[in-house]
């Protein structure tokens, strides 16, 4: 864009366009520049490292457009599932063929509806098969993509198996083949999460893998004790208190180690949920622990560990958006982290 | 068969050239000197109607002459309001002394998506839809993308976002369509003052750091550029600016990570806590039979 006016005589009124200085006093008003006492020049950086300034507190980064119950469901459901797969290996080895049945199709029921929630969540359902089209190691939802691909039809074949006793061969070809890749099923949700710019879900990338092992072992343990009859609960009851135990205990460390965005954990709805979680996580443990053979009890604490698994993924998840939304959590940490890189 | 993630993530070359073009014209971006930007907004106006953006809300913030807010699904360009209590340097704003002896000062900055050399949002994407172009910017292909809204969390400068009814995520396209018949994009033809500027890569580089240069040495030593650093955690942008102030003063992130640089770690970590599930169970099927 020009700003010159060509007259006979040469350009005139020639403007500096994008070499303009900003900045210079031209003299055309009081000059109160000079510097003050006590005080340090305007263009000073005035924040602390602990403070910040914001635009107008908005959000630095957008807020997730999942929705709950999808996706927090679907973190729950592919733990659920793919935990059970190995309990239902686990029991078939052993010789518990109810808990070996239970386990099966608890993991066919969940991760048949961790897909339909998946699907729901997209912004266009009918696409769902572009996530087939390739394969990408740097996204976590494509490898997921690929692993509920290879899993799902395992499992339901599985369970197809054991509740028909058809095929037997075949039912422990797929029994082996989902327990081998149902851990993968329940762990890789902790990397699709903590691989995005949301303070309290990336900060936590070190833990939440083994956070949603624990949880996903106690959702397991915990449809194993509702189902399996008394006689064949004694894995289960070792297991759920074991993995409530270290649920309750690893979310804490993970909180912990976040530093001032472990603080998305303690508001709103993520405080509530994670409340309730290590409520129902504790005692479904204890009970676990405790129930003998009280068939009734061990049920209870089933279903309290379930409960508690569940809650847990909607809390951590309900954290991020807290996290997301307030400026702060984005901007002092990588202020200190800045501050500290170059200090080093 | 082994994926070196590390490479796959953090070569050293033209984000083009990564990304398998082998011979492809030079990497280009935008340069916003913030500086010379007056806030006329011919910038978002253009952007909308030469991509044919929707409304994104007929709202008043009431907060500054921003009634756009920040930068999303319907908002490729948004051009910042800041007032503080302050003075470009030695500047004196005519009639806007304050009480307490400062001036008013007004910065504004036209945001946009800053086409990052490791750019979050493409690598996370499951379906391919957004890509890299021989131009090195990044795109999303709306005929493939299933709106899994997986870019949107993962951008670390909240720029892309889902477009309400329709489901799809959306950003800047660095107008693909116009740079690839040598056009400039609609932004930079409509800014009046060059605060937008579009060229090569390189080019702008050299450019930024005389401006930066020149204002420094006309005592403007607030003056910093955002996103020029290669070794920055994104490894430079594509759109970068000449800022007067702290980037959060703006909205934008202090100091931006791609967040799969960490990925190589979290799959180990998925790994080892799926082993746990194996070796957890395993271990609670010991024991005496009743
Ligand atoms: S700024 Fe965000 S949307 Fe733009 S390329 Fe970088 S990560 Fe993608
Ligand atoms: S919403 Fe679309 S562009 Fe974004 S990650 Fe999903 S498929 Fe890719
Ligand atoms: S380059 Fe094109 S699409 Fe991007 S902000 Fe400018 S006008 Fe909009």
């Amino acid at each position: 864009m020009s700003q010159n006016e060509v007259t006979r005589d040469g350009l005139e009124h020639t403007a500096p366009g994008r070499e303009a200085t900003v900045g210079v006093n031209t003299g055309a008003g009081e000059d109160v520049a000079r510097p003050r006492k006590g005080r340090r020049g305007g263009e000073q950086p005035m924040v602390p490292e602990a403070q910040f300034s914001s635009y107008y507190d908005k959000a630095i980064i957008n807020s997730p457009v999942w929705e709950a119950p999808d996706i927090p469901g679907y973190l729950f459901l592919g733990g659920l599932a793919g935990a059970s797969s190995v309990l239902a290996a686990g029991a078939q080895l052993t010789s518990r063929p109810a808990l070996a049945r239970a386990a099966k199709l608890a993991a066919t029921g969940a991760v048949s509806l961790s897909f339909a929630a998946l699907v729901h969540d997209l912004g266009r359902p009918a696409r769902f098969a572009n996530m087939l089209r390739t394969f990408k190691p740097t996204s976590p939802m494509s490898v997921g993509s690929w692993l509920l691909s290879a899993y799902a039809p395992a499992a339901m074949v599985a369970s197809l198996s054991a509740a028909t006793g058809r095929a037997r061969r075949l039912g422990n070809l797929a029994t082996a083949g989902a327990a081998a890749v149902g851990p993968l099923v329940a762990t890789y949700t902790a990397a699709l999460i903590t691989n995005t710019a949301v303070p309290s879900w990336h900060d936590g990338y070190r833990e939440m893998p083994f956070v949603f092992a624990a949880s996903a072992m106690s959702a397991a343990a915990g449809v194993g004790l509702i189902a399996a009859p008394s006689e064949e609960v004694a894995p289960l009851r070792r297991l759920g208190a074991a993995s409530g135990a270290a649920e309750v205990a690893l979310t804490k460390v993970m909180e912990k180690r976040m530093g001032l965005v472990g603080e998305a954990y303690e508001l709103g709805k993520a405080r509530r949920y994670g409340r309730l979680a290590l409520g129902l996580t504790s005692l479904g443990a204890a009970g676990a622990a405790l129930c003998g053979h009280r068939r009734w009890l061990a049920q209870l604490s089933g279903a309290a560990l379930v409960a508690g698994s569940a809650l847990e993924r909607f809390a951590i998840f309900e954290s991020g958006f807290v996290s997301a939304e307030d400026p702060k959590y984005t901007v002092v940490p990588q202020r200190m982290r800045r501050a500290a890189r170059t200090a080093g | 068969m082994a994926v070196d993630l590390e490479s796959l993530l953090l070569e050293d070359e033209t984000p083009a050239h990564a990304s398998g073009y082998r011979d492809h014209p030079p990497r280009m971006g935008f340069f916003t000197d913030t500086s010379v930007c007056i806030g006329c907004k011919a910038c978002e106006v253009a952007c909308k109607e030469w991509n044919q953006v929707p409304e994104d809300g007929l709202n008043f913030t009431g907060m500054s002459y921003d009634n756009t807010g920040g930068l999303g699904a319907d908002t490729w360009r948004h051009v910042a309001f800041i007032e503080q209590r302050r003075r470009v340097a030695h500047q004196v704003s005519g009639e806007e002394v304050q009480d307490d002896g400062g001036s008013l000062r007004w910065l504004m900055s036209s945001d946009v998506c800053k086409h990052c050399t490791h750019a979050a949002c493409l690598d996370v994407c499951p379906t391919g839809a957004l890509m890299r172009t021989e131009f090195g910017t990044v795109v999303v292909q709306e005929d493939i993308c299933n709106g899994c809204g997986y870019c949107i969390p993962a951008c670390p400068y909240g720029v892309i976002d889902q477009r309400q009814g329709d489901g799809r995520a959306w950003k800047c396209t660095l107008c693909y369509d116009r740079i690839s018949i040598g056009v400039e994009p609609a932004c930079a033809k409509a800014c009046p003052t060059d605060s937008i500027q579009f060229g090569e890569l390189d080019e702008l580089h050299h450019r930024a750091d005389q401006r930066l240069a020149q204002l420094h040495a006309a005592g403007v030593s607030d003056a910093r550029l955002y996103g020029r650093d290669e070794g920055d955690g994104v490894g430079g942008d594509g759109a970068f600016f000449l800022l007067l102030d702290e980037p959060e003063v703006y909205g934008l992130p202090p100091d931006p990570v791609v967040t799969t640089r960490d990925l190589p770690e979290m799959w180990v970590r998925v790994g080892a806590a799926a082993l746990g599930i194996v070796s957890v169970i395993a271990t609670s099927f010991i024991g005496r039979r009743p």
